[in-house]
């Protein structure tokens, strides 16, 4: 493979970003879209290739240095790439979902102020990611996680005027931060068991590291590996938005639309994902570690999907499903199903990137509204939108032959034959999860698509995106050909990507070396010998618990929210408690800024008050300043220049020493 | 020339320095214009030393001795090495931003106060460059004098509290060090630092003079508890003093450490470096959440300063840890390559973050977080760059920043995970509390009529923290050419600072 070109790859948005970037006055609006999509449709078009080379051409694995960072201590820390297929599945993921939303930006953003600075930071986040999935060592692995995570701040407070776009992207940060804490742990645990920051010293060592012990206190020791995966996959929770690490996602919410597609959706919050699939040759040999991956993950499938229930604005209502979907994916990891998880993240950033850019549309087409109960009756004016958004609906719920359903419905059927410790738990979680799913998703399609129009009701339309959107008019509108193009460009993958790569990819054999998989674990393996192609999967799809569960959350959506809308308030008030349970969003929020942000100010106000004030200055410094004063005075009192006194203090001085000696003697 | 190479960087800022008094009041124009280019010169004259240097050794380069004190056997004598080449390049390079940001701000001696950064110039560089332990001393006290009067004379309201506190606490601990260095000099005959540093010690003498070294440069890190004089200087400091005061007197601490106490006690730093390294880690973590609740922007820049430097205390001092943990010396000298990365790296954000507090200040006459708000909406070209200094401050990969960071907690995890992990939680402190200095300076809508009318930087103050930016990007993209420097050096230290002297 040629490394100028797959240099060229990383490089081609970071040039687009700088120039957007930095004269973005000289070229104006039109130069910097122009530039910005032109570098990143290279970029995936360069990126298809090197797919072809590898699954077509039978090109190998391309492992090797670009350039030597540094070089400390003897051990070389490169910047460098590893390009095998899973590389090359997620380039083109990042690449082709990027496109779509720089087109869409372009109809999207078309009268903010901050046009060509929004430009500028997708296509740096471009670079970024790609930076991330290509890396082929450690460091180079943080310096993508930290920068699609900075450029993921810089956009959630891309409206920086608005308190609640600040207060989240800090949010974002610092949680993410919380996971990078351990996640750098990590990266020096591999170091400094195996010496080396390249991935392939460190897969090559693992195996031999099952039996070493990491102490902890004199007595105490942690298996290595463990600990590792353990740190590692804090770094996953906090990027991927496991909980309890999920808070930032919904919040991020703030950002513009474009960018909870691209960052929030389809490819950011994969990192952790992806990272952990990359790392199987470190995961697979710790057991504990799974464990700790499948219960997690679970938990976060489950219970963050219940939150999209009662929630009424749209992106997070979709933020909330894209935390539940992260825990499917989180949930495979944990039972060794890397490429079913690769699989579901693939279908996913299709499938959510659409839901949500159908969602901007919504929004565009409502001046800016986002409250669904505000909305109803919408699919007759828009009806590309309506259309394309269904579409990514019915593969949100895993509606047969949908791409959703193939990768999930592995997800959940692997989770059933696998004995680790946990999985029953996970399985309960995913299965139920499917109703909840459903139920959501139907909830929001009704709510938005069909029944009463019940934005006629709402006078003025909130600004609440950009106050430069200033025109109102009563009609809500199909949005422009910039908008419903990716719309469409993603309502295919999203409906066909499933059936047509299933077999290659989940069941094919597709990831070869570059998942590592103890036949033990090998559950994904087991399943692709029952597999006898996509069709006869989806018709047995029909006779599975996930289907009727799914058809189960339709009927109730249905009767609820189209049919008899009383019976959700009615519901609401039986269950009162629980409403209000998932409302506080488990108090998760309110943990955070009522007691460890608080507690965090305390500790800090505390001891700068009481260590550096009091005792450091008031006592130590001051204290000393003032005794040597003290002692001045003292000594001043006897320099009183009173010839007597001296005199007088001279006898007593003698009495005292001929005394003394006297003593002695 | 080049065999004076050390010397004319000494003493040409110095002589323009004397110049420009000379010029005096009447002459502001042509003084700074003087400065200026004596800053840059010193600067150019500067980059013989990098490109010439030989990165192959670890020996002293463009040496000069003669006779200075003939009757103490002491000697004028230069050289740097691969530890204090980057320190005198960062000296003669974040002087020219101080020249430029004071250019019209100071109005008054203004001449005496370019003169003053001169003269402190040449005297800094002579600090890293001595090879002779009373050269470095008489460099070391007379660069407190400028300092001294630029806080006292430019400074704030509280300045003359902070120029006692400053002048006491960094005096206190020199005076420990000149007994040691005595001491010494009794012992070996003469005062070359290499001498010392070969001298058989026991190891009473060496905890004695671990002591005193420890007094001395533990001040200037500054490392907790002796650390409450930097955030009172700082703020009473003008921009200038302030950026020279983080960006290389800070420095001197960390030079010392790796100059002095490694090599010339190293017995009694492997016996003692618990203590440091407990230190190290309370000003990380303590420090850490103090600089949270600050509400002066310089205070809040000044803590963070000492939170930093607690990675330069970490890396030097871990090497005994690691040997004593894995039984060799594998790791010992990335946590000393990271300690030194750190000090380049602090030196530029810390600098630059100040210039940034100067910018605000020199508009609105506040430091105080609450009288910001917004300032980004009327000053976006300012606010770009001070998020960037601000990412980089929470050790953002791709920034120098990062780099230190990333090999100390890399090197420490050899010698415990314990350590690793509270050196880590930086990540986390440092996250919080410059991000919320961002988020409420910066961000949200224009909080009053002062941040209304800003004015965007101009030409000058563009090009400074322009100049900044590029550095730290480059450090963070390729630290290699500064890691390779450093090299030969770090390994002759290495093995110093893990042999005894203790005489058998």
């Amino acid at each position: 493979m040629n490394l100028h070109l797959l240099i060229a790859i990383p490089l081609l948005p970071l040039v687009a970003a700088v120039i957007a970037g930095l004269g973005g006055r000289i070229i104006g609006r039109a130069g910097a879209h122009t530039i910005t999509i032109l570098g990143v449709a290279i970029s995936c078009a360069l990126s298809i290739y090197v797919l072809k080379q590898l699954c077509a051409d039978g090109v190998p694995t391309f492992n090797g240095p670009v350039y030597t960072w540094g070089l400390s201590d003897g051990v070389h820390i490169d910047v460098g790439f590893l390009i095998d297929r899973l590389t090359a599945l997620m380039m083109v993921v990042v690449t082709f979902v990027s496109l779509c939303v720089h087109v869409y930006t372009v109809g999207y953003m078309s009268d903010d102020p901050g046009y060509t600075r929004f430009f500028s930071y997708i296509s740096l986040f471009t670079f970024s990611m790609l930076m991330l999935v290509m890396a082929n060592n450690f460091m180079q692995l943080f310096f993508g996680w930290e920068a699609v995570g900075t450029v993921s701040y810089l956009l959630i407070g891309f409206w920086y005027t608005r308190p609640s776009a600040v207060f989240a992207n800090l949010k974002a940060f610092i949680v993410n931060r919380v996971g990078d804490f351990g996640f750098v742990i990590g990266i020096a645990a591999v170091f400094s068991y195996t010496g080396s920051l390249s991935y392939g010293a460190a897969f090559a060592a693992a195996p031999h590291l099952t039996h070493a012990m990491i102490p902890l206190t004199a007595a105490t020791s942690v298996n290595a590996l463990t600990l590792i995966c353990i740190c590692l996959f804090i770094g996953a929770m906090g990027k991927s938005a496991q909980v309890p690490l999920h808070v930032w996602l919904p919040d991020s919410m703030e950002g513009p639309t474009p960018i909870s597609a691209l960052i929030h959706a389809a490819t950011m919050v994969t990192a952790g994902i992806f990272m952990v699939a990359r790392m199987s040759p470190i995961f697979e040999y710790s057991e504990a570690a799974l464990s700790f991956v499948l219960i997690i993950g679970a938990t976060t499938a489950f219970f963050m999907g219940l939150l999209g229930v009662v929630n009424n604005d749209i992106k997070r209502v979709i933020a909330y499903s894209t935390l539940s979907q992260l825990g499917y994916m989180t949930v495979a990891l944990g039972v060794s199903a890397y490429s079913a998880a690769i699989f579901h993240l693939m279908t996913h950033a299709f499938f959510k990137a659409l839901l949500f850019l159908a969602a901007g549309s919504v929004i565009i087409g409502m001046h800016h509204e986002q409250d669904m109960r505000k909305m109803g009756g919408l699919g007759k004016y828009m009806p590309i939108t309506a259309v394309t958004c269904w579409i990514g609906g019915l593969a949100l719920v895993a509606a047969p032959f949908f791409s959703g359903f193939y990768s999930k419905d592995t997800i959940i059927e692997a989770v059933g034959a696998s004995h680790r410790f946990g999985s029953s738990y996970a399985y309960w979680c995913v299965l139920l999860g499917a109703y909840v799913t459903s139920l959501y998703t139907f909830r929001l399609l009704f709510m938005t698509f069909h029944g009463e129009e019940r934005f006629r009701h709402v006078e003025t339309a909130h600004d609440h995106e950009s106050a430069a959107h200033g025109h109102h008019s009563a009609q809500p509108h199909e949005s422009p050909w910039v908008v419903t193009v990716p719309l469409i460009a993603l309502a295919i993958p999203s409906l066909l990507i499933g059936y047509f790569t299933v077999g290659q990819v989940l069941f094919g054999g597709y990831f070869g070396h570059s998942i590592f998989v103890l036949p033990a674990n090998d559950i994904i393996g087991d399943m692709a010998r029952e597999f006898h192609g996509p069709a006869q999967f989806g018709l047995r799809g029909f006779l599975g618990w996930p289907f009727w569960l799914m058809v189960a959350g339709f009927i109730t959506a249905w009767l609820c929210f189209l049919r008899r809308p009383a019976l959700a308030t009615q519901a609401a008030r039986t269950f009162g408690w629980l409403r209000t349970l998932l409302v506080e969003k488990y108090y998760f929020d309110w943990i955070n800024e009522r007691v460890i942000a608080p507690l965090a100010r305390g500790i800090g106000f505390g001891l700068w008050k009481a260590g550096d004030q009091a005792i450091i200055d008031g006592v130590l410094v001051n204290g000393s300043a003032a005794t040597v004063g003290w002692f001045g005075g003292v000594v001043r009192r006897v320099q009183n220049g009173y010839l007597y006194s001296y005199a007088f203090w001279i006898v007593i001085g003698l009495a005292a020493l001929l005394g003394w000696f006297l003593a002695r003697a | 020339m080049q065999a004076h190479l050390l010397s004319i960087l000494i003493w040409l800022p110095i002589a323009a320095g004397v110049v420009v008094i000379l010029l005096g009041e009447g002459r502001v124009v042509a003084g700074r214009w003087l400065s200026l280019a004596a800053s840059i010169a010193t600067l150019v004259l500067s980059f013989p030393l990098l490109a010439r240097f030989d990165t192959q050794t670890a020996a002293y380069q463009f040496v000069e001795k003669a006779a200075w004190i003939p009757r103490f056997n002491a000697f004028y004598a230069l050289g740097v090495d691969g530890i204090s080449l980057p320190l005198v390049v960062l000296t003669a390079l974040m002087t020219i931003p101080v020249i430029i940001a004071a250019w019209t701000v100071i109005k008054t001696r203004a001449p005496q106060y370019f003169a003053a950064f001169l003269i402190m110039e040449g005297l800094m560089i002579g600090v890293f460059s001595a090879t002779d332990a009373l050269l470095f001393y008489f460099f070391w006290e007379a660069m407190l004098i400028p300092m001294f009067l630029i806080i006292g004379i430019w400074g704030g309201p509280r300045r003359v509290y902070a120029t006692i506190k400053f002048f006491l606490y960094t005096f206190l601990g020199s005076v420990f060090m000149l007994a040691a260095l005595i001491f010494m000099y009794v012992k070996a005959g003469n005062y070359a630092i290499a001498s010392f540093q070969a001298l058989p010690l026991t190891l009473v003498e060496q905890r004695w003079i671990f002591a005193a070294f420890m007094l001395a440069f533990a001040v200037k890190v500054p490392m907790w508890p002796v650390h409450t004089w930097l955030p009172d200087a700082h703020v009473e400091a003008p921009t200038g003093g302030s950026v020279i005061l983080a960006a290389i007197m800070l420095k001197m601490g960390g030079y010392g450490f790796l100059r002095f106490s490694l090599p010339i006690t190293p017995d009694a730093c492997r016996e003692l470096n618990f203590f440091v390294i407990t230190l190290s880690l309370i000003a990380v973590i303590y420090i850490g959440f103090v600089a949270i609740v600050q509400a002066d922007m310089k205070k809040l820049i000044a803590y963070s300063s000492i939170a930093h430097m607690g990675f330069v205390t970490l890396g030097a001092f871990v090497v005994y840890e690691i040997v004593r943990t894995t039984g060799h010396v594998q790791g010992a000298a990335m946590g000393l390559d990271g300690a030194m990365v750190q000090m380049v790296s602090h030196g530029l954000i810390s600098g630059a973050l100040f210039l940034c507090v100067g910018v605000l200040y020199d508009r609105v006459h506040s430091r105080e977080i609450s009288a910001y708000g917004g300032v980004i909406n009327t000053m976006p070209i300012f606010g770009a760059f001070m998020v960037m200094f601000a990412l980089a401050n929470t050790g953002l990969p791709g920034t120098s920043g990062f780099v230190g960071e990333f090999l100390v907690i890399l090197a420490t995890f050899k010698a415990s995970f314990w350590y690793s992990a509270l050196a880590a939680v930086t990540l986390i402190l440092g996250a919080c509390y410059t991000l919320w200095l961002v988020k409420r300076v910066l961000f949200g809508p224009v909080a009053n009529d002062h941040v209304a009318h800003l004015t965007d930087l101009n030409g000058r103050e563009f090009v400074v923290l322009g100049m900044l930016a590029v550095l730290v990007l480059a450090i963070g993209i390729w630290p290699e050419p500064l890691l390779k420097i450093m090299e030969p050096s770090i390994h002759h230290l290495v093995t110093q600072a893990i042999a005894t002297k203790i005489p058998v």
